[in-house]
């Protein structure tokens, strides 16, 4: 599990990509929080899943990806669509249920997608998306091209049978797919020791010839962004699919009406883990090496705040769809 | 025109429409090297080259989910299952995946596939082995469901089928992939969405699709030497239903009997009798009668699955009940 040994990989020479990722972490952060209040007042509806805790797997591999690359992701999707450039706007609009949604408004909190950034969505059903990303690493083989496609997906995954389909044929097919299991402890309220028949998931990848099953701390940005670049690399030069556990931890529940700590976990585990904090962590590490002050953190997060504020300003005054729009949708109307 | 069976015209609007597009990819057991467990894939492979025709491992669920994706980014998979009861391991591809991902994504992802295979039963299969699928599948908003019956049906609909841009299910037999029927030497679709007057007769209508339609031309054989006679509308395509079609017919005939392979409660024919009960209520001389497996997991024996499955007896019996003839 996350430790509290940083990690060596940290670049502190390159001031300017710091900046980046805390801010991508930032904005994923305060857009969490918002997300929050607006359930609390009912301005979004349905099951509704925080990121808050998880920010360095979103940031940390999405920052290696070209624009050409594929993400695919689960329900806990918001983090991945922002940290892929969905603008805040979009995805608080989505949650609003409106038009000016990223899925205009028929998709909702677990279901994000945007086409022009080739996020192929959230996915409600554990994991259902698994194959449809080896569907997408078959698609760009098929074509002779170089892009990757990353799959995001919680730790519970590992048990299930499409999990293990997909990793078979993304081996078999020598597929240019990243697995990426964020290990959050729990699955819900279950945790992992209890639903695997192993300790370490990654392990799950020597079943599969070719695939590479790495750990990585998912507390430190760059720990994630240097594991995600070595095999994404791999992926693109070589065709060869790779499996990179990420040990993670929620600070929410598993949705918004789960308790945040007290039943399935207790409070001092919760607080271990927030002395961990990734987006906190860079920025001491930043404040404390000299590449930012606290007058720049402090303007940092007043703009990315009044970025989220917009986003809910926006969000709110977005028409809901039309009645007209039921019926759209279903199919497409076109032939090829 | 050439006669051909039904499985050589499967296998013809799949190498047509490879020819065609080279977006199109089949995936599934055994589809390659062994040419397809019941020969539709034949000679493809050679043809096509290993990239395009797919053998994939037993997992029904995975192929099936590979080929959404692909199909999300614009290839065009056309996933074989050995048979629609194997289906059910993938039913959540097929639901879950391929039927929603329109909607949900705000149109955003299309998904253009084609799920195919045989559907219901053969010959003492058993129970794990002979089922029809149809209503479950066509119970489905986002899929688009289809039946031929004959070879000339299942070639132009297979390749308007793959032209969709829509996930289509399309439901196969193995007890007609043997069936011959004519077929033209020259390019033809047929439309999905559009019924069939296969038969005209102004004293009944008899509602079938896929093999039944088979029972149905057998029927309508047998009852026009007692000179009854009957319209057999064949729905080729049963999501989205050809209402009007039905409509017309039963308008015509004033009685109805429908015929499917699956079992009775909740099946495809209960949809075909709410659309003539809403629409031809004030034309029907009797109530409508549904001829269907019976109520129970099909047997082994053969006298006890011959007793099971829906037949021309039992559907020539329904026509008289329909008509008040003994």
């Amino acid at each position: 599990m996350a430790t509290k040994k940083k990690s060596d990989t940290k670049n502190a020479a390159n001031p300017a990509l710091d900046r980046e990722l805390l801010h991508s972490m930032l904005v994923q952060r305060r857009f969490e929080e918002k997300v929050g209040e607006a359930y609390a007042l009912g301005k979004i509806g349905g099951f509704c899943h925080l990121y808050i805790g998880q920010e360095a797997v979103s940031t940390g591999i999405i920052n290696q990806l070209r624009p050409d690359d594929y993400v695919i992701g689960t329900y806990r999707d918001h983090g991945q669509a922002l940290a892929r450039g969905v603008t805040p706007r979009a995805v608080m609009a989505e949650l609003f249920g409106r038009i000016d949604g990223c899925s205009h408004g028929k998709g909702g909190s677990m279901h994000m997608f945007d086409r022009h950034r080739n996020f192929l969505g959230g996915h409600g059903i554990v994991g259902s998306h698994v194959p449809l990303a080896a569907g997408v690493g078959f698609a760009i083989k098929y074509r002779g091209g170089d892009q990757v496609i990353v799959c995001f997906m919680g730790d519970s995954v590992v048990n299930i049978g499409a999990f293990h389909e997909a990793l078979n044929m993304a081996a078999l097919w020598k597929l240019p797919c990243l697995f990426v299991i964020e290990n959050n402890r729990y699955g819900m309220g279950t945790p992992v020791e209890k639903a695997a028949a192993v300790d370490d998931l990654s392990k799950r990848a020597d079943g599969y010839k070719g695939m590479d099953g790495i750990v990585v701390d998912g507390m430190d940005v760059y720990a994630v962004r240097t594991a995600a670049a070595a095999a994404i690399a791999r992926s693109r030069a070589d065709s060869l699919p790779s499996l990179l556990e990420v040990r993670t931890y929620r600070f929410r529940g598993h949705s918004m009406s789960d308790a945040v700590s007290g039943t399935y976990r207790s409070k001092e585990e919760l607080d271990e883990y927030k002395c961990l904090d990734p987006v906190f962590s860079l920025r001491d590490t930043m404040v404390a090496s000299g590449t930012l002050t606290v007058a720049e953190w402090d303007a940092m997060d007043a703009e990315v705040v009044a970025v989220v504020q917009d986003a809910w300003d926006f969000a709110d005054q977005s028409p809901e769809p039309p009645a007209a729009a039921l019926y759209e949708d279903v199919f497409v109307d076109t032939t090829s | 025109m050439p006669i051909i069976t039904y499985r050589e015209a499967l296998n013809q609007a799949l190498r047509e429409e490879m020819s065609r597009d080279d977006r199109v990819f089949l995936m599934g057991e055994e589809v390659g090297e062994y040419n397809g467990a019941y020969k539709v894939s034949k000679g493809l492979l050679e043809e096509f080259g290993e990239n395009r025709v797919v053998d994939s491992p037993i997992a029904e669920l995975g192929f099936s989910g590979v080929g959404v994706g692909a199909a999300m980014v614009g290839l065009r998979p056309v996933i074989e299952f050995m048979t629609w009861n194997f289906a059910l391991l993938a039913i959540d591809q097929v639901v879950n995946s391929a039927a929603k991902m329109l909607y949900m994504s705000g149109g955003q992802f299309n998904v253009p596939i084609v799920f195919r295979g045989p559907n219901g039963a053969a010959l003492q299969l058993g129970a794990q082995h002979s089922q029809a699928f149809e209503s479950w599948l066509s119970h489905i908003p986002g899929l688009k469901v289809v039946s031929p019956g004959t070879p000339y049906d299942a070639k132009g609909l297979l390749k308007s089928a793959i032209r969709d841009d829509n996930p289509v299910v399309f439901l196969e037999g193995e007890m007609l992939y043997n069936t011959k029927g004519e077929v033209p030497d020259h390019e033809y679709l047929i439309p999905l969405g559009k019924a069939e007057l296969k038969r005209e007769g102004g004293d009944c209508s008899i509602i079938a699709s896929g093999k039944m339609v088979l029972i149905a031309m057998q029927v309508a054989d047998q009852l026009a030497k007692e000179d009854i006679h009957v319209d057999v509308v064949d729905l080729l395509t049963l999501r989205p239903m050809d209402v009007e079609a039905i409509r017309a017919s039963v308008r015509k005939t004033n009685r109805a009997v429908v015929l499917e392979e699956g079992w009775e409660v909740c099946g495809i024919g209960a949809q075909v009798v709410d659309y003539i009960q809403r629409d031809c209520f004030d034309d029907l001389d009797a109530p409508v009668i549904r001829v269907h497996q019976e109520d129970v997991p099909m047997p082994y024996a053969k006298g006890l699955e011959k007793l099971a499955k829906p037949d021309v007896a039992k559907s020539i019996a329904a026509v008289k009940k329909v008509m008040y003839r003994s």
